[in-house]
């Protein structure tokens, strides 16, 4: 490794908070869907990095691998619906997408 | 060559500290479009991390993938839904302190656990490690990975179908 | 035995008619008549067959278990055996001959079906009676009888008088049936059966309890009291002719009233083993016959001459029965109830012709009713014991056995046959002879369908003494003594006694009567201390009013005033309290138990309201407290 596997660590731990910041906070639905995609990444990078030092580093490779895979299928579903709202609801906000409010 | 394996430090962590600028950037721009080029670049600055590791196949997945494949969709999606930018509309509800707070409590939490921790596994960058092929990729997913590669195979198919349903224009009955 | 089982649908088949008629009447309307009459002549088809096979020596006996109690089934079954076979031959003939007058006769009526659906009703309680293999049955479809019985009195409930005639029929019978119930549990004591069948061994088991055999054959006399209208419970009859005359002619006459003498002959094994009662059901019998018959010399209604008449005639066949000639009173029974039925329908004949059942306003109309003339006479002469009608050999038989039972018997019989001669001939001598004493009246001819039954049963009343008649070498007793031989004295002095007597009688009633009623009413002042007896019936309904029924009342009253008083007073005392209570614990249900109810759901709202700000429906709020949640589990946890 160039650099010590704890700064990786560090800096996926950055991502994945800010990633969460945006989840958390973002209106906009399609804003929430680009912080997941954030946090997704996150988890990539801490998943090569130790696959980098394991004993077997294919498994983490594989594991990146399909998670890409999978935040490419979330990505899909996920902007599908959000289209499908905006065409019923005229919106996508998700503070006002909010029926099962008291 | 010390020089040499400096300047990829330096190249090393200034990809992470752009990755970090551009996600801060990307959780925050109040213009959707901007925080889509913005997640792209930190897509970019992992992608270059991922090949400073030794995963370059994997590098070159995430920027197809990622950044050819997700980024479009999202900025596609993006110029559908419209009101792009407007100046009224706030990109933020109003629980950003309360998520900040408990963010940085993970962070100035977990951050510690990490640096303190100090029997992280080192692996000597001399001792070349066996850099993964292609080949061994492909022969891994054929072979060991088969049936978690078919599944996602189904998974996909099944996405693609449910997203065309869902996004589908319903047909005036 | 395939064909015997069939004798289970012998009753069945009336009380189909029954549902069809009382569910369906509006509907089949005037053809209620046929479905009666069609169930009964199938009940016929089945039944004669098999009364050819009993005749032929057989005896079918079918029984199931119905109810089983403790080591004791009660079984349910048929029996036929000679005995049961004469009168299912006399029931299913006369009946379907009568339901066949009262399609003429009811012609019309309101409630048309509703007659003919009461009278499949009493069929099948009266072919249930005469196949029931046990007592419980019997006296299950006794009962049935006498619902029907009371039913049919009533039938015109509008009129006081048949409302009134029902509820004394159905409540004077009651005392005698109550008696015939502690009768069957007294023989269920005594004998543990109550199987016909099994009768006579467990009476002879059972030889030594001579008390309890007794009491147990008395009880069960107490149902032919009751049914079978003796003194002292005779009252019912006469008054049940408020009914349509075809149902006094079958059911006051011709079958129920005749059932009590067959329970008395069902449960003969029993008399037979007990002196007493044996003399008691004679006295009863020997009393009955004398008095009904002296009350019937006075009676006009045309009606209340033949009831008394039936009264009369019932009691020589339980006084035969007392005089241990068993099958003399069946015999009787089976002649009676043909020229009996005869006669009653020859009365509804006239009834139906003039509109009067008043003997002084008739006369004369011998020759506007041919027919029902000529029957009428037929059967006057049967019953009046005028060989070789069929009256005659029965009641022959009779006196035969009263004079071998004893002379006092003997001779209160014979001047019943003398009487009963005599009021028969004033009756026919009134109604068809001399001339019209009511120049209102314009007769006719009754129809075909009333005619025609007549004839039938004319031809009945001549014939059907013959088979136990010295002519025919006594069969009809051997038969009903099947198993058994039995000498078959002639007695020819007693026989011309009889005779002569009767002769008499019709002689006297010719010579009274002939001219109309000025020489009876002349007899009746010369003789005004017996004429007022026989005219108030004894008195005995007055007697009843003044000895049973006033105490009744007053006891009554002052249970009445108990009731008005003390019972009413605890009532009123108990609502009272009631009330009061209940205001108490109707404040205590407002203001406490309402009010724990109503504080709870309150409680619930306050607390809702403050939890429901939870539900924001914001998913973004969820997410942040997951999140925290996650990083405040972790940290506590890890640490």
């Amino acid at each position: 490794m160039i650099i010590p596997l704890e700064h990786v660590l560090l800096f996926s731990l950055i991502l994945f908070a800010i990633g969460m910041v945006g989840v958390l906070t973002r209106r906009n639905a399609i804003g929430i869907l680009i912080s997941i995609e954030l946090l997704l990444n996150a988890v990539n990078v801490n998943l090569v990095c130790f696959s980098r030092v394991s004993e077997d580093p294919m498994a983490g490779q594989m594991f990146a691998f399909f998670v890409i895979a999978l935040a490419a299928a979330a990505a899909a579903v996920g902007l599908a619906i959000v289209v499908a709202i905006y065409r019923t609801r005229n919106t996508v906000q998700t503070d006002e997408i909010q029926l099962l409010k008291w | 060559m010390p020089q040499l394996e400096f300047l990829i430090k330096c190249g090393v962590y200034g990809l992470m500290g752009l990755g970090i600028i551009a996600a801060v950037g990307a959780v925050l721009l109040p213009n959707l479009f901007h925080a889509g080029l913005a997640l792209a670049f930190v897509l970019v600055t992992i992608a270059g991390i991922f090949m400073s590791v030794g995963a370059e196949f994997l590098g070159m997945v995430q920027i197809l993938l990622y950044v050819g494949g997700v980024m479009t969709l999202i900025i596609y999606t993006i110029m559908l839904t419209g009101r792009l930018g407007a100046k009224d509309v706030r990109a933020q509800n109003r629980q950003g302190i309360f998520a900040a707070i408990a963010a940085g409590f993970f962070v100035c939490w977990i951050g510690p656990l990490i640096l303190k921790t100090g029997a992280w596994p080192q692996r000597e960058s001399d001792s070349a490690p066996p850099l993964l092929s292609v080949e061994d990729l492909g022969m891994s997913l054929m072979t060991e990975y088969v049936f978690p590669f078919e599944v996602l195979g189904v998974l996909l198919f099944a996405v693609l179908i449910g997203a065309i349903v869902i996004a589908r224009q319903d047909r005036p009955s | 035995m395939v064909t015997a089982n069939l004798a289970y649908l012998i009753p069945l088949f009336p009380l189909l008619a029954f549902v069809i008629n009382i569910l369906f009447g509006r509907y089949v309307k005037d053809k209620a008549c046929w479905i009666s009459v069609g169930a009964s002549a199938l009940s016929c088809g089945i039944a004669w067959p098999l009364i050819v096979g009993v005749i032929g020596g057989t005896t079918y006996h079918h029984d199931f278990a119905w109810l089983a109690l403790g080591g004791v089934d009660l079984k349910f079954g048929y029996l036929l055996d000679p005995l049961a076979a004469t009168l299912l031959f006399v029931v299913t003939l006369v009946g379907t001959l009568i339901q066949i007058y009262a399609i003429g006769y009811m012609k019309g009526e309101a409630r048309f079906s509703r007659f003919f659906a009461y009278l499949s009703l009493f069929m099948f309680g009266m072919l249930g009676v005469v196949i029931s293999d046990n007592f419980l049955l019997f006296f299950m479809c006794w009962e049935v009888m006498g619902l029907c019985s009371y039913l049919l009195i009533g039938f015109y409930s509008e009129k006081d008088s048949a409302a009134n005639a029902c509820k004394k029929a159905f409540l004077t019978t009651r005392v005698g049936d109550v008696g015939f119930l502690l009768g069957i549990l007294a023989l269920f004591t005594l004998a543990g059966t109550l199987s016909f069948a099994e009768l006579h061994d467990a009476v002879e088991l059972n030889r030594d309890s001579q008390l309890m055999i007794t009491v147990t054959a008395l009880l069960l006399f107490c149902g032919t009291i009751g049914k079978s209208a003796q003194v002292p419970l005779h009252v019912w009859l006469p008054d049940a002719m408020e009914g349509p005359t075809p149902v006094s002619a079958l059911i006051h006459a011709a079958t129920m009233v005749a059932a009590g003498v067959f329970l008395v002959a069902r449960a003969y094994p029993l008399i037979e083993a007990s002196a007493q009662a044996a003399q008691v059901i004679a006295i009863v019998g020997t009393v009955t016959a004398l008095t009904a018959a002296c009350v019937a010399l006075t009676a006009t209604d045309i009606k209340k001459v033949l009831a008394y008449s039936t009264i009369s005639q019932l009691g020589y066949m339980v006084a035969a029965m007392g005089c241990g000639a068993m099958v003399a009173g069946i015999f009787h029974l089976m002649t009676h109830a043909f020229f009996k039925a005869l006669l009653f329908l020859g009365a509804g004949s006239v009834i139906h012709g003039t509109g009067t059942q008043d003997l002084r306003e008739m006369g004369g109309l011998f020759p506007k009713m041919k027919s029902t003339a000529w029957t009428f006479l037929i059967a006057s002469l049967a019953i009046a014991g005028v060989p070789p009608l069929a009256g005659f050999w029965s009641k022959d038989e009779i006196l035969l056995a009263a004079h071998q039972y004893g002379n006092l018997y003997y001779y209160a019989l014979s001047l019943t046959a003398f009487l009963t001669a005599f009021y028969m001939f004033r009756l026919f001598v009134l109604t068809f002879l001399g001339k019209p004493r009511n120049p209102d009246i314009h007769a006719h001819e009754s129809p075909k369908s009333m005619t025609g039954p007549l004839w039938v049963l004319a031809v009945g009343s001549i014939l059907v003494g013959l088979p136990g008649s010295f002519l025919a070498h006594n069969w009809f007793q051997d038969f009903l003594n099947r198993g058994h031989e039995v000498e078959h004295p002639v007695n020819y002095t007693v026989m011309i006694t009889s005779i002569a007597l009767g002769l008499a009688g019709i002689a006297l009633a010719f010579l009274l009567y002939r001219g109309g009623l000025g020489m009876g009413e002349k007899l009746a002042r010369s003789l005004a201390w017996p004429h007022r007896v026989s005219m108030n019936k004894f008195w005995i309904d007055e007697a009843y009013a003044a000895w049973l029924v006033r105490p009744w009342h007053a006891l009554a009253r002052l249970l009445f005033g108990l009731d008005a008083k003390v019972v009413d007073g605890a009532v009123n005392g108990t609502g009272a309290g009631t009330l009061g209570g209940s205001r108490v614990s109707g404040w205590f249900d407002k203001y406490i138990i309402d009010g724990t109810v109503n504080f709870i759901a309150a409680f619930t709202q306050f607390c809702s309201d403050i939890f429901r700000l939870f539900q924001t429906g914001f998913i973004q709020n969820y997410l942040l407290i997951v999140f925290a949640a996650v990083v405040f589990i972790l940290y506590f946890g890890i640490r």
